[in-house]
């Protein structure tokens, strides 16, 4: 990482922990579900932007993620993190073994629509069920604690466990795109034939990196279980892999830093557009505004909203873009 | 599958060996019973018209495309059921007719990705792909052998025409391979460029066994030291250069009468 980008996320990851100090209670709210949605973002970076694998059922490894949080937490008192939380991420980790295992057999547009199928079959398990409250979904009765330091239903201590989260999913994948594994994973999605002509057995490569996707997202559904209190199918739904991958495509593909930024500013527009004190009467039909900025930006910018520095000093400058790095 | 040698005795000499390779497409006859040795220290050439068989050929060989009939054996090893990649780890690069390149990555980096195939542990993601000495003395010296070595620190993606060929076939040897499979290395290439690669060949052709399949019949006819003619399929020559030049058989079927 080049001094200015690494600059970017310690900057950016200070304010996020000095924010809670001077924002009230909806801000921190609102930072807090952005920062979750963040892992989750992170989470797909890593197929779409890293692998070139487009992932359309990410929601389902998130959704099994806030499920499990749900459904194996105690009825009346709090579960512990230090269980609760890898198992989670392992039973999302494990469904994407399995559905990765599959359609990681396909290509292109095919395996879009398989993953697809497989986070719609999950869906319309949650939905058309009683295994998990069906469409009413269920309550999380008692948030889940470690000990009295770390009791996830205060909002700060959530805040800082999420920052906390996120930080340490943006550094692990941060090392893993350094590494060897990173460097095949790039190479396999710039040419997959070569990468097999060299020697790489490219599927384990693949399932691999699945699997890693599934279980960060997993985590993000762990949080955001927590946060909100309440799982519904929507968690699982084909809107919610689409919202997530309209975040990376908006931050800027291949970055991890657009991820973040794709995150941030996703759910920012989102209560923009939503607000009836910008927008009066207009903002029931915020979806539309959504549309039509996110068309705009993909028109306008090409690399996403990383990109847009270089393209202001190649507007102003008349300076040739910088050779893409994807290693941030 | 086991591996047990084909033979009772194979010749030191031959590296990778072709025996009666079949490969049907439904009703169309694509490569039709090639056999094809291939020995250390040669250039085999592999000509032909378009749609001769002779880029099937070369998957099958590589392992990219399973035969329908016929076998493949590499350093001696049966290796007909072995996918590509354990092929290529154990000794069988090849160059593709398109170049396939990793254009974000500087010409260093597209070498030290490929050599990382045969390193240990080429999927570990602690350990900076950087910082592996094995694999980056190993590009260096295949890119210095390309004659990229003034170029190491070059988006591939900036490189000229002839300069990604080069890369192509640099890539090839970062992963120390004894056979070499090279599909068309000479298309679009220059005088000057097909000169240099050329050059680059016949020093290769020292300690591998090299495969070409290339259109420029006066580059094959300088470089080649054996030639396989092959029509709709089939071989209908395959002999020392000389010979084939002056086989009727192959003047009516391909080289016209000069």
């Amino acid at each position: 990482m080049d001094k200015g980008k690494l600059l970017f996320v310690i900057v950016a990851f200070a304010a996020l922990a000095a924010y809670p100090f001077v924002a009230g209670k909806f801000g921190v709210d609102l930072v807090t579900k952005i920062m979750i949605l963040a892992v989750f973002a992170l989470s797909l970076e890593l197929l779409v932007g890293t692998t070139g694998l487009i992932c359309f059922g990410q929601a389902a490894f998130f959704g099994i993620g806030a499920y499990a949080t749900v459904l194996l937490s105690p009825e009346s008192e709090p579960a512990s993190v230090a269980w609760l939380l890898p198992a989670c991420v392992l039973l999302a980790a494990l469904y994407a073994l399995a559905v990765g295992a599959l359609s990681l057999r396909t290509k292109g547009v095919y395996f879009i629509m398989v993953t697809l199928a497989f986070a719609q079959m999950a869906y319309y398990v949650v939905h058309d069920t009683t295994l998990a409250g069906g469409t009413d979904g269920i309550y999380l009765n008692a948030k889940p604690a470690l000990g009295a330091w770390l009791d996830l239903s205060k909002p700060l201590v959530l805040y800082a466990f999420c920052l906390v989260s996120l930080m340490a999913v943006f550094g692990f994948l941060a090392v893993l795109l350094r590494s060897r594994f990173g460097h095949a994973l790039a190479g396999i999605k710039a040419n997959e034939q070569r990468m097999r002509a060299a020697g790489f057995s490219t599927y384990p490569y693949k399932l691999a990196a699945f699997t890693i996707s599934g279980a960060l997202a997993g985590l993000a559904g762990f949080l955001f279980a927590v946060k909100d209190g309440y799982v519904n199918p929507e968690l699982l739904s084909w809107h919610q892999s689409g919202a997530v991958l309209i975040m990376i495509i908006l931050g800027g593909l291949g970055h991890l830093r657009g991820a973040l930024i794709g995150a941030f500013a996703f759910a920012l527009l989102q209560e923009l557009f939503k607000s009836e004190a910008v927008f009066g009467e207009f903002a029931r039909h915020w979806l539309l505004g959504m549309g039509l900025t996110i068309i705009v930006s993909v028109a306008l910018l090409p690399r996403g909203l990383v990109g847009v520095p270089g393209q202001l000093r190649a507007r102003l400058l008349g300076a040739r873009p910088q050779r893409e790095a994807s290693d941030d | 599958m086991t591996d047990v040698p084909m033979t009772d005795a194979p010749m030191a000499d031959v590296l990778l060996r072709g025996r009666e390779i079949t490969r049907r497409w439904g009703g169309l006859v694509a490569v039709d019973r090639v056999s094809i040795e291939l020995e250390r220290g040669s250039v085999h050439a592999v000509i032909g018209t378009n749609g001769a068989g002779k880029s099937t050929l070369v998957n099958i060989l590589s392992g990219e495309i399973e035969p329908s009939a016929g076998e493949v054996e590499l350093l001696g090893q049966n290796v007909t059921a072995w996918p590509q990649p354990r092929r290529a780890r154990a000794g069988l690069g090849r160059s593709y007719q398109r170049t396939t390149l990793f254009p974000a990555f500087t010409v260093f980096e597209n070498c030290r990705l490929a050599a990382q195939a045969r390193t240990q542990r080429p999927w570990s993601w602690w350990q900076a792909a950087q910082g592996c000495e094995a694999s980056g003395q190993a590009a260096r010296a295949a890119a210095h052998r390309a004659g990229l070595g003034a170029m190491l620190e070059r988006p591939a993606g900036l490189l000229s025409h002839g300069a990604r060929r080069q890369l192509e076939i640099a890539m090839c040897l970062a992963t120390g391979p004894e056979v070499l499979l090279l599909d068309e290395p000479l298309a679009g290439m220059g005088a000057e460029e097909t000169d240099r690669m050329l050059n680059l060949l016949a020093e290769l052709k020292e300690g591998h066994a090299i495969l070409l399949v290339e259109h420029d019949m006066d580059a094959v006819f300088r470089i080649a030291d054996r030639i396989t003619v092959m029509v709709n399929g089939a071989v209908i020559a395959s002999d020392t250069p000389e010979a084939v030049r002056s086989s009727p058989v192959v003047q009516a079927a391909y080289l016209g009468e000069h």
